[in-house]
C-alpha cells in the first residue's frame, strides 16, 4: 500500500490519456454535437417557416376562392340580366316585326281594295253606259259623252 | 505489508494474496505492473474506442457507437457547464477521461475476483491485483494530477500576487490573521487532492475486501451475498467515478475564479 514509482507511471498515462482525449477525442464529436444541433435547428426553423408560408397559401387561396365565387355570382347575374335583355328585345323585335308585318298586310289590302275599287267603278261605269245605251237604244258617243261617264265613274267611286 | 502470512494459506493468506500487487524494483523505485497494466490497458481501450467513434462521427443519424459515446460526451459536457463557467480545451476533455478511464478501472471489480489471479498463476504470476484503483498510487497519480493544474490555473488566472493575497486573505480579510488564513488556506488546498484519492481508493478497496470475503464463504451463500454486492456496486464504480469528475471540474473551476 506504500506510493512508490507507480505513481509516476500512472500520472504519465493519465497524463496522456488526457491530451489525446483533449487532441482527437473531445473536438470532433463536440464538432458533431454543435453541428448536428445546428441542422436540427434549421431543421425545425425551415419547418416552422413552412407551415408559415402553408398558412399564409391558405389564406390566399381562401381569398382567391372567395373572389372567384364573387366573379362567378357576378358573371351569373350579369348573364341573367343579359338573357333577360335579350328575351325583351327579342320580344320587342318580334312585335314590332309583327306590327310591321301587319301594317304592309293591311296597306296591301288597302292597295287591293283601292285596285278591285277602281277596277269596279271602270266596270260600273262601262256597264251604266252599256245600261243607259241599251235604254236609249242609242248608240252613245263615247267621245262626246266622256265628261258624263267620267262623272259618272267618279260619283260612283265615291260611293 | 504482511506479505509473510501468506503461503501459510488460510482466510488472511487468501486476502493479503489477493491484495498484494505483482511488483518489481526496490524501495521507491517499485513498479506495480498489474496496476501499469490494467490501467494503460483500460485507457487503450477507451481512447480507442472513443476515438474511433470520433473518427467516424456524422451529425446525421448517428451509428450504436456513436449514439453510446456522444451520450456520455453530452452527459461529461452538461456537467463542465453546470460548475464551469469560463472557456477551457483542457477541462472537459479531461473530465471526460477522468470519468471514463475510473469508470473502467472500477468494473474492473465486477470481475470475479480468483477468474484473473488463477490465470495470472497458470502463466507464472505469483501476484495479481486487477483493480487499479485499488492502488494508491493511481488514485493519487491523477489527484495530485488534478492538484497540479489547480495550482497552475490558480497561477494563471489569478496572477502569483493574486493567487498569493488568496492564500494569506482568505478567509479573514485581515493583517493580523494572515498567518491563521495560510495555515487553514494550505489545509484546504492539500486537503483537496488527498480526499479526492483517498476516497477513491477507500471506496475501491473496501468493494474488493467485501467481495474477497464473500468469495471465503461456502460456495451455496456467495451468490446470495456476491449478486447484491455487485449490483450494489454497479452504482459504487459509476458514482466515484462521477463524484472524481464533478470535484475535479469544481475544484478547477474554483481555481478559475478571480476575486
Amino acid at each position: 500500500m506504500s506510493i512508490n514509482a507507480t505513481l509516476i507511471g500512472q500520472m504519465i498515462t493519465f497524463a496522456l490519456l488526457v491530451w489525446f482525449t483533449m487532441k482527437y477525442v473531445w473536438p470532433p464529436l463536440m464538432q458533431t454535437l454543435e453541428e448536428r444541433k445546428k441542422k436540427i435547428a434549421d431543421g425545425l426553423a425551415s419547418a416552422e417557416k413552412g407551415k408559415h408560408e402553408m398558412e399564409l397559401a391558405e389564406k390566399r387561396a381562401t381569398a382567391l376562392l372567395r373572389e372567384a365565387k364573387d366573379q362567378a355570382a357576378d358573371i351569373v347575374n350579369l348573364a341573367q340580366k343579359r338573357a333577360s335583355e335579350v328575351v325583351e328585345e327579342s320580344k320587342q323585335s318580334a312585335k314590332d316585326e309583327g306590327e310591321r308585318i301587319v301594317a304592309a298586310a293591311k296597306a296591301e289590302i288597302e292597295r287591293e281594295l283601292q285596285q278591285a275599287k277602281e277596277g269596279l267603278r271602270q266596270q260600273v261605269a262601262v256597264l251604266a253606259i252599256s245600261a243607259a245605251e241599251q235604254i236609249l237604244q242609242k248608240e252613245v258617243d263615247q267621245k262626246k259623252h266622256r265628261e258624263i261617264i267620267d262623272n259618272l265613274g267618279k260619283q260612283l267611286g265615291q260611293a | 505489508m504482511a506479505t509473510e502470512e501468506h503461503g501459510s494459506g488460510g482466510a488472511t493468506g487468501y486476502i493479503v494474496h489477493h491484495l498484494t500487487p505483482l511488483s518489481t524494483g526496490e524501495g521507491f523505485w517499485t513498479f506495480h505492473l498489474d496496476t501499469l497494466f490494467f490501467s494503460v490497458f483500460l485507457g487503450g481501450l477507451f481512447v480507442i474506442i472513443f476515438r474511433k467513434a470520433a473518427e467516424k462521427a456524422t451529425s446525421g443519424v448517428p451509428g450504436p457507437l456513436q449514439n453510446f459515446v456522444e451520450m456520455i460526451v453530452e452527459f461529461v459536457d452538461a456537467q463542465v457547464k453546470d460548475s464551469f463557467h469560463g472557456r477551457s480545451a483542457l477541462i472537459a476533455p479531461l473530465a471526460l477521461s477522468i470519468f471514463v478511464w475510473v469508470f473502467l478501472m472500477n468494473s474492473m471489480d465486477l470481475i470475479p475476483v480468483d477468474l484473473l489471479p488463477d490465470i495470472g498463476k497458470a502463466i507464472g504470476l505469483d501476484y495479481l491485483r486487477v483493480v487499479p484503483s485499488t492502488d494508491l498510487n493511481a488514485t493519487f497519480a491523477m489527484s495530485i494530477s488534478v492538484f497540479f493544474l489547480i495550482l497552475f490555473y490558480s497561477f494563471k488566472v489569478k496572477g502569483p500576487i493574486g493567487f498569493g493575497k488568496e492564500m494569506i486573505l482568505t478567509p479573514f480579510h485581515s493583517v493580523w490573521m494572515i498567518p491563521f488564513n495560510l495555515i487553514l488556506k494550505l489545509v484546504e488546498e492539500l486537503a483537496k487532492p488527498v480526499s479526492l484519492g483517498l476516497r477513491l481508493f477507500g471506496n475501491m478497496y473496501a468493494g474488493e475486501l467485501i467481495f474477497i470475503l464473500i468469495a471465503l464463504l461456502p460456495w451455496y451463500v456467495q451468490p446470495l451475498l456476491s449478486f447484491p454486492w455487485a449490483v450494489f456496486h454497479i452504482l459504487i464504480i459509476t458514482l466515484q467515478a462521477f463524484i472524481f469528475m464533478v470535484l475535479t471540474i469544481v475544484y478547477l473551476s474554483l481555481a478559475h475564479e478571480d476575486h
